[in-house]
């Protein structure tokens, strides 16, 4: 196992690298860069240009030098100073900007999936056992319109149903006065209370796709002998279920979780530009827009990396719960 | 160099969905009945039929009894015919604003009058006033004057497909109607005909779809299938680089590309710009397909014998090989489109990808981004999210039913 982790490991490698690779290049595509621009809108509006910071900034990053000498000081910054840039546009560096993001965006996609888990492992078993009621009709329905409208849409209905209906005004993730207030006790209190709404929205369209991959396990599980000789045996229905044939249908979840974390995190970008959550994609939105290239990059190459682990732990809980996987590798 | 003729009779027979209808005559409970009765002929017939049908006049068959698949294409043809021909069906100009309905709300089109007797459609005269405390505008039907709705009426001139000169509408008021109009979902701000824009953007985003979908399958098919028959290091690279392309997430590499667009390119380009950023993500699904089965049909006796005959290696491909996957594309392009024009609606939405003299479902949705504007006017996000959302799960039950029509194993 520790070997086959190790492996997985070492092949992960040179993966991170050329995706790192492609996310520079994909930052860089846009022409100018933004101290061109920026120093032009400073001398169109008459303010005075230190040429000298320009200089030095340049210096800094490798403006105006090849691609690839660029790419080795972002990188070189990343992984010997922990330096991930400086965001021309916000001048603070990126490492300060991005890591409360992203770890409001994971936090998020976490207790979305979670949720999502805790309503559709009940309900697909449910669908599962009650085959053709008119409840498994019901969440059949419900899933598949889950599955087939964009979150960003149900996003803007969610938040017009709510200012319409009861008056609130739901976007971001704190009220105003904790925005930019130092974490504490009720910050977070009243980040709880502004959580539930893209939590909803964000957790509908994975839950849907769970609810029909828990009924069809099930059901094909159900239908194997060896349910068959438990219920003859007088195994308790309930018991029943749980026990086997829900546990074996479990291992798709087990195989996705990195997957639909990963998923998540890059989805519910449009989401969160929706809903003005205070998570990555707004700000990446931003970024990309004024070219604040090393900001963006550093967004484009995090989701990149969680993508990757995400994938990892994935392969590693599958070989975990499924030992053929661990033996063939 | 003449070839060999080839024997396609009987590679036709041995691809997997010919081989399974000889290898299955219908199932026995349909059959007994009829044995009973002693209606033979008409059983052989029935099984003539079967035997005798070709591969797409099975599937065909078997997509039939797909009730929401036939629902799904069903719509789907009505959105491209209004796509196809949306300064036809548009009642008015996209970009003329009535200045008298800003955000005027959907004309109601009604068949009964006050007093409850049946007309052809007809609207009433709307009257605008002010409400004294919000100073918002309101818009009062009154029944003293109808105006009839009428069909194939003359309006505003257009050229079809920018051919044919023509003014004819498929509906409207009649052209000495004035001051008046008929807004089936609304106006916008600027008092511009949402359902005429819904007819417009239709054009764009469902067509942005199809191209970006085709474009996917010409990359997908060419590298999917080196990939699949050639097989060794080719393969390896490959897939690789699928990889590498899949471990960025989708819609923030979609936002990055899309952001090196420049903001001033006009429509058309941008149009193909946005397209093929979409395709770029999608080949990659779409080579898996096709190298999946293209690693699965090359062992198959027919490739073989086509080999033997001295087919040359592009003939096999193309003349033996696509021809018996083709379902399996079709049904995975279809389910691929929704994706697409998902796509195109988001990064219109953010503003990155079409803009504003372009008219989309996302361009619209991105016009009715501003919340509180919606509370006073929710049928300008409605009427866009509501097509967009039709068409997606149109597509999906579509390719649901064609997938499973396409796949002869399949009950």
């Amino acid at each position: 196992m520790l070997g086959y982790i190790l492996r997985r490991i070492g092949m992960m490698i040179p993966t991170l690298i050329v995706v790192s690779m492609l996310s520079f290049i994909i930052i860089q595509l846009p022409p100018g860069d933004y101290l061109t621009s920026y120093a032009a809108t400073l001398r169109a509006t008459g303010d005075a240009v230190d040429e000298a910071e320009l200089e030095s900034l340049r210096q800094r990053y490798g403006l105006g030098q090849p691609i690839y000498v660029q790419y080795y000081k972002w990188m070189s910054g990343i992984l010997l100073r922990g330096d991930w840039g400086q965001s021309m546009e916000w001048r603070k560096p990126v490492k300060e900007l991005i890591w409360e993001k992203m770890a409001l965006t994971v936090f998020l996609s976490l207790v979305a999936i979670s949720v999502s888990w805790f309503i559709a492992i009940p309900v697909g078993v449910f669908s599962a056992t009650h085959q053709y009621s008119i409840p498994d009709y019901i969440f059949s329905a419900i899933s598949f319109i889950g599955a087939g409208t964009p979150g960003f849409m149900i996003a803007l209905v969610v938040m017009l149903v709510a200012m319409r209906q009861l008056g609130l005004n739901v976007g971001g993730l704190f009220s105003e006065e904790y925005i930019l207030a130092p974490w504490s006790w009720a910050k977070f209190v009243d980040m709880l209370k502004h959580l539930w709404i893209p939590v909803i929205v964000i957790a509908f369209e994975s839950t849907a796709g769970s609810i029909r991959t828990t009924r069809a396990n099930v059901l094909d599980e159900l239908n194997k002998p060896y349910v068959e000789t438990a219920r003859a045996k007088g195994v308790k229905e309930r018991k029943l279920v749980w026990k086997y044939p829900v546990r074996v249908a479990m291992n798709p979840f087990f195989s996705t979780v990195g997957w639909t974390l990963a998923n998540l995190i890059g989805g519910q970008t449009l989401v969160a530009v929706v809903l003005g959550l205070q998570t990555n994609g707004p700000m990446m939105l931003r970024a990309l827009r004024s070219q604040d290239m090393y900001l963006a990059g550093s967004f484009l190459f995090l989701v990149s990396v969680l993508t990757v682990i995400g994938t990892l732990i994935s392969d590693v809980l599958l070989a975990w719960v499924d030992p053929r996987i661990r033996m063939e590798g | 160099m003449m070839t060999i003729p080839e024997p396609q009779d009987n590679d036709l027979r041995n691809s997997p969905v010919m081989a399974e209808a000889e290898a299955c005559p219908p199932p026995i409970d349909e059959m007994e009945p009829l044995e009973v009765l002693g209606v033979e002929p008409v059983l052989a017939q029935e099984e003539e039929r079967l035997y005798v049908a070709g591969q797409w006049q099975l599937m065909w068959w078997k997509f039939r009894k797909h009730k929401m698949a036939i629902m799904g294409g069903i719509i789907l043809i009505v959105f491209y015919v209004i796509g196809a021909f949306c300064e036809f069906v548009a009642p008015y100009d996209p970009e003329a604003y009535f200045i008298r309905y800003k955000m005027a709300p959907p004309t109601p089109v009604r068949i009964f009058d006050t007093m409850g007797k049946l007309h052809t459609p007809f609207i009433y005269h709307r009257d605008r006033s002010k409400d004294p405390e919000t100073l918002r505008d309101i818009y009062a039907e009154n029944p003293e004057t109808r105006y009839p709705l009428r069909f194939f009426v003359k309006g505003e001139p257009y050229k079809l497909w920018g051919l044919f000169a023509t003014e004819t509408h498929l509906f409207g008021l009649a052209p000495d109607v004035e001051d008046q109009a008929v807004f089936l979902l609304g106006a916008d701000r600027m008092g511009r005909d949402l359902f005429s824009r819904l007819c417009y953007g239709a054009r764009l985003s469902l067509s942005i779809g199809l191209v970006g979908v085709f474009l996917s399958l010409a990359l997908g098919i060419v590298l999917g299938g080196i990939s699949g028959y050639y097989g060794g290091r080719v393969d390896t690279i490959i897939q690789r680089v699928i990889e590498f392309i899949r471990t960025i997430p989708t819609i923030p590499l979609w936002m990055a590309l899309s952001a090196a667009l420049p903001a001033d390119w006009p429509v058309i380009k941008m149009y193909f710009g946005i397209t093929i950023i979409l395709s770029l993500v999608g080949w990659t699904g779409m080579a898996r397909v096709v190298r999946g089965r293209f690693l699965s049909l090359r062992q198959d006796d027919f490739v073989l014998a086509a080999r033997l005959c001295g087919s040359s290696e592009m003939r096999i491909i193309l003349r033996h090989m696509v021809p018996s996957f083709l379902s399996h594309i079709i049904a995975s392009l279809t389910l691929s489109i929704p994706g697409q024009i998902l796509g195109e609606t988001g990064l219109s939405y953010l503003g990155l990808g079409l803009r504003a003299p372009a008219i989309s479902w996302g361009v619209l949705l991105q016009e009715a981004q501003n919340v509180r504007s919606l509370i006073l006017a929710p049928w300008l996000l409605f009427g866009p999210a509501v097509c967009v959302v039709l068409t997606v799960f149109a597509y999906n039950f579509l390719g649901d039913g064609l997938r499973d029509a396409a796949d002869p194993y399949a009950r």
